[in-house]
């Protein structure tokens, strides 16, 4: 891929905005269309992008598998973390009213959630990627 | 602390589930899935202790109000179905570090335990919601865990077995949310009680009864009734042995559950069996289930594989009873879903000693085991004189409430197919029993006793089969006080 320079210029170019994308249409959703899961699918475009322009050995250097599996656990754990924290708290599982006065308390439980759901989705996707980019083809 | 148990029942064991998967190592994780585990079992009996001194326990999930908002909701019923769920993975957990170390790849274990953890989450949360998209949503997390548990066998088949059901399972899965989809079209809600109240009302437009009719093919899918059966037998056959203890004890029972609680709570006894004439449906079925699935499992030769034949049969009881439609049928129905857990769940983990010691379950290779594996087969034989339906034992206890159900309603032929459902499992009872106990064994081959981790918890189920056998008033007590509470459609 070293002699595209469009393709690889190009990519550079986009994936930061692809990101920030990714974490608008996060913090956003819940105004807007969007949320967690949609986040979290064009936040790992961003890496899937990378990935194809400048290979897969490089994106791996970048976001190990691993770490992928580990944001895919850390999501669910993130999610049900906000929900106990309404118990701690005082309120009920997944109650938010009680993290902050009146409707600011909604909004910082739902973007802690969506938080997870972004993690979760996020490496959940990157690694779904992996384990079919990482397949040799059968007749090579 | 104990007002949040409906929400720290299934949410302990989800958020145990990510933290085996993070451990990464076998014995951390089996750690988490053990407390997970022991913790629901815990939870759900003190829950049930709760609910037969207080009654319904209601939860409003993030303190927004029942019909809004998503709602955990327990009552006798539910509570019943969650212990029997809890009791399982309590008994089988332990079972699984020595039974899994054996069949499955060390790098998968923690993962193995993982899904095992988020198995025993969804059937918990189906149990214990009263919000019938929640159902959908965990019914799912219980279904996806159970095809990658299943995918883990040993034998190469199980990845087409595991496929076989994740295309029969998506469609009972996909049919369910349609009909959830429907009802929610007519009503705008989703909570069970006010779907309940708000039904009457547009009962008489065509969509309700298509909702019905996709639920009922949805639900009798998952729950393998006759003909809808087919993915069964390969999945429990396939699948690592703690896995088909666990499953055939838990999974299709929940989907019993789901169908109770659908035709009676939400539907209501009047519409599901008045008007839609449920019983002309479920109850040829459910014969036919017990008397050919008996008929097919008799001529296995796949020990394993006669088992789950077994257990289409005994769901055939299950749904028998409830078609009925009378408390004493609900009850026999009922009391079913916890006995055969018991029975199913012994018989499969003495197979899986047998598959520890043996390498394979095939009828022709335990020939000689009663007397190299004593304490084995003498488990599978008190498992299977609880399949047969013989007295002092929990298979007995069903029958009867069964048998009764049929003659309270004058209806001596479904009586008499009972009877004869019990003596065609005395014969693949004892097709097995004959070659254990009176073939002479391949004397070149050493075959030792199973170690006592997996011998404990089969035991543990086999005494527990004849305990709840011969003393039955509380099970018995709980499932007709749950058969009468459906039954008023209240809940």
């Amino acid at each position: 891929m070293d002699d595209r320079v469009i393709l690889r210029v190009g990519a550079k170019i986009l994936i930061p905005f692809i990101m920030i994308f990714g974490l608008y249409v996060h913090f956003h959703g819940d105004y807007g269309p969007g949320g967690g899961f949609q986040a979290g699918v064009i936040f790992a475009a961003a890496f899937v992008l990378y990935a194809l322009i400048f290979g897969l050995g490089n994106a791996i250097q970048v976001l190990p598998p691993k770490a992928a599996y580990i944001c895919a656990a850390m999501g669910v754990v993130i999610y049900l973390g906000v929900g106990f924290l309404g118990i701690i708290l005082g309120g009920q599982f997944m109650d938010y009213s009680v993290l902050a006065y009146s409707y600011t308390g909604q909004h910082y439980g739902i973007i802690g959630v969506e938080l997870g759901v972004v993690t979760t989705v996020f490496g959940v996707m990157v690694a779904l990627f992996y384990a079919f980019a990482g397949r040799r083809r059968v007749d090579s | 602390m104990s007002e949040h148990l409906p929400a720290l029942l299934v949410v302990v064991p989800l958020i145990l589930a990510p933290v085996a998967a993070l451990s990464n190592r076998p014995r951390a994780a089996f750690a988490a899935a053990f407390a997970g585990c022991w913790w629901a079992l815990y939870a759900s009996l003190a829950l049930l202790t709760r609910v037969r001194s207080e009654g319904v326990i209601s939860y409003a999930l993030g303190g927004w109000a029942p019909p809004y908002g998503i709602e955990l909701r327990l009552d006798l019923v539910n509570a019943f179905v969650a212990v029997t769920v809890a009791t399982i993975g309590a008994v089988v957990i332990p079972y699984a570090w020595t039974s899994v170390k054996k069949e499955i790849t060390e790098d998968r274990i923690p993962l193995f335990y993982t899904a095992f953890l988020l198995m025993l989450s969804g059937l918990l949360g189906i149990t214990v919601t009263g919000d019938v998209f929640n159902v959908f949503v965990f019914l799912e997390i219980s279904s996806l865990s159970a095809y990658s548990m299943i995918a883990l066998g040993q034998d190469r088949r199980a990845l087409t077995a595991t496929f076989q059901y994740l295309i029969m399972g998506s469609v009972g899965a996909t049919f369910i949310v349609i009909g959830i989809g429907f009802m929610y079209v007519m009503t705008g809600t989703l909570n069970m009680a006010d779907l309940a109240e708000r039904l009457p009302a547009v009962m008489d437009n065509r969509t309700i009864p298509v909702a019905f009719t996709f639920l009922t093919v949805g639900i009798t899918l998952k729950l393998a009734l006759f003909p809808l059966h087919l993915w069964l037998p390969n999945a429990y056959t396939y699948a690592p042995s703690a896995v088909t203890a666990f499953m055939a004890s838990t999974a299709t029972k929940v989907s019993v559950y789901l169908l109770l609680r659908f035709f009676f709570t939400i539907f209501g006894f009047a519409f599901a069996f008045g008007q839609m004439r449920l019983n002309m449906v479920l109850m040829p079925l459910s014969l036919v289930a017990i008397l050919a699935m008996s008929l097919v499992a008799i001529y296995e030769i796949n020990v394993k594989r006669l088992l789950a034949f077994s257990s289409v049969a005994q769901i055939g009881y299950m749904v028998l009873g409830i078609s009925f439609g009378s408390v004493l049928g609900v009850t026999a129905g009922l009391l079913h879903i916890f006995n055969h857990a018991l029975m199913k769940g012994a018989l499969f983990m003495a197979m899986g000693c047998v598959m520890y010691r043996v390498g394979s379950v095939q009828l022709s290779k335990m020939a000689g085991l009663g007397k190299k594996m004593p304490w084995t087969m003498a488990a599978f034989v008190g498992g299977g004189l609880s399949l047969i339906g013989v007295p002092l034992t929990v298979g007995f206890i069903s029958k009867w409430y069964l048998v009764q159900a049929a003659l309270e309603q004058g209806n001596w032929l479904v009586a008499g197919l009972v009877m004869i459902g019990s003596l065609m499992a005395l014969v693949y009872i004892w097709k097995v029993v004959e070659v254990a106990y009176f073939q002479e064994a391949d004397s070149d081959v050493e075959i030792r006793e199973a170690p006592l981790s997996l011998l404990i918890p089969t035991w543990v189920l086999v005494i527990a089969s004849f305990w709840f056998g011969i003393d039955a008033s509380t099970t018995a007590q709980v499932a007709t006080d749950a058969a009468e509470l459906l039954l008023r459609g209240g809940s």
